[in-house]
């Protein structure tokens, strides 16, 4: 019988992609997130760099614009001592009709050792990491709707930081889950790692009864959705989305859908509130909860570091 | 008689402990390379009376084979509960063989600070060097097959012998 191999993983079971959470088993997630812990204190020392990646090339490829995952992914990148290359692609060859595997293969041909791809279009990392040659890595740095990885692993680094323990949490996803990769990657990194009750909270327009599929369990009304509530992550309202008729206003969103004070207090006590940024504040979270004692907003962000440093560490040092 | 026969590990243990309180400076720091030098930095630290605690160096951020065999683990490791720049330090791990894993753990430790001094002291050493590094202190020295791994094992009442795989 002919069983497709995961294209993340070489013949060994080792993660030598990420290209998506979705199929890694839970000893990867967990040996990410354990690695992350290591580069989290290579930050606090003197000298805030390690040689694993030195004489390395790291390449950004951002088709579509970011500027806080691209920062972060070229932090991590020069503490693990690479040379890293910039290239807003989607301001240059691109532009002038060149085909992706045409510029991969120009970037290959400058000893590139690893992508660092971000593409509007679904599947973009999977394919060049089909065709470039076997020394080169590929991080998926989010691809059309389908998948976060970085973020869904950063949002797990930061969840176990301040619970602990995945397997007695409830988890509110809420906001615009229907075009969210960041929402379907925390989904299947939640799942694999044993959360019990993971709610998709938001208009109808935007969490789809169907995505019961995915495991979870759908909510249209805030209030039942972060009732009891361990762990709320927050998406950033799109404002194309107002404008495709799919909301009636950022105003009226922010009334039903908004986490205000008010709202947050439903959840446990103890709750922490995250957002994977750039948050819309007064749309889909109200000022007071960012600047709150339960947000845990900006540390994602430096775990955010640490994650990537753990990925592009693991995945350089497994041949394919 | 084996190789592993003639290593007691306790007695050598003895041996260490003698030596390392002749190595060590006042103000002199203790640090374990992790794993087994760790607990010997530990029992070392305690026998001798000092204050604090011993420090512990991991070599894995900086080890020389990391494309080929990734990252190992154990890296996460490295306590230094102390400054050391400008101290004396002595190093300590259990086998000292191609000398790699001290060039690791010494660039580790550089990057907490510049010591004044670093010196080495390991319980055996099996010879097959593939840098210029040596031990200012070493209770054996034996001679084993390239292919064979020694290093140290401690039981739960904290009593060390040796594993030869």
């Amino acid at each position: 019988m002919f069983v497709r191999r995961n294209p993340q993983l070489n013949r060994n079971d080792e993660l030598i992609h990420l290209l998506s959470i979705e199929g890694l088993p839970a000893s990867i997630l967990t040996h990410i997130l354990d690695t992350a812990g290591t580069f989290l204190s290579v930050n606090e020392r003197d000298v805030k760099k390690v040689p694993l990646l030195r004489g390395k090339s790291v390449f950004n490829l951002f088709f579509e614009n970011s500027t806080r995952t691209r920062t972060t992914f070229e932090i991590a990148a020069k503490r693990l001592s690479a040379d890293v290359i910039n290239l807003d692609i989607a301001r240059s060859s691109t532009a002038k009709g060149e085909s992706l595997l045409d510029t991969i293969a120009n970037l290959s041909a400058m000893h590139a050792d690893m992508f660092v791809v971000r593409h509007s279009e679904s599947g973009a990392p999977y394919l060049i990491a089909q065709h470039c040659a076997p020394h080169v890595h590929v991080v998926n740095a989010g691809d059309g709707r389908h998948s976060h990885p970085t973020q869904g692993l950063l949002d797990m680094y930061t969840i176990r930081h301040y619970k602990k323990d995945f397997r007695e949490l409830t988890v509110a996803i809420v906001g615009d889950i229907v075009h969210s990769r960041v929402a379907r990657s925390d989904i299947h990194a939640l799942t694999t790692l044993g959360a019990p009750e993971i709610r998709a909270v938001g208009p109808k327009t935007l969490v789809p009864g169907d995505l019961r599929e995915m495991g979870v369990r759908v909510c249209h009304d805030l209030a039942e959705g972060i009732t009891g509530a361990d762990v709320i992550i927050m998406l950033r309202l799109q404002n194309e989305r107002m404008s495709g008729g799919m909301l009636p206003s950022a105003g009226e969103y922010f009334k039903t859908f908004g986490l205000s004070p008010e709202k947050l207090a439903l959840a446990k006590p103890d709750a922490i509130v995250m957002h994977p940024g750039p948050i819309n504040r007064g749309v889909e979270i109200d000022s007071a909860v960012v600047d709150g004692a339960q947000s845990v907003i900006l540390p994602q962000v430096t775990f955010g570091i640490a994650v990537r440093m753990a990925v592009m560490s693991i995945i350089a040092g497994n041949s394919a | 008689m084996s190789a592993l026969d003639k290593l007691d590990a306790e007695a050598l243990y003895g041996e260490l402990l003698r030596g390392v309180r002749g190595l060590l400076r006042p103000e002199g720091l203790l640090v374990g390379i992790w794993s087994g030098g760790a607990w010997l930095g530990e029992r070392l630290h305690q026998d001798l009376g000092l204050v604090g605690e011993a420090g512990v160096i991991s070599s894995a951020l900086h080890r020389d084979d990391f494309s080929q065999r990734g990252l190992s683990a154990g890296a996460d490791h490295t306590r230094l509960p102390f400054e050391i720049k400008g101290r004396h330090i002595v190093l300590v791990d259990d086998v000292l063989y191609t000398g790699r894993t001290i060039r690791a753990a010494v660039n580790e430790l550089y990057d907490f600070g510049r010591p004044a001094s670093v010196t080495l002291a390991v319980l055996v050493d099996r010879g097959g060097r593939e840098l210029p590094i040596c031990a200012a202190l070493a209770p054996a020295t034996i001679e084993l097959p390239a292919g064979q791994r020694l290093s140290l094992a401690r039981d739960p009442a904290g009593k060390f012998s040796f594993e030869i795989r």
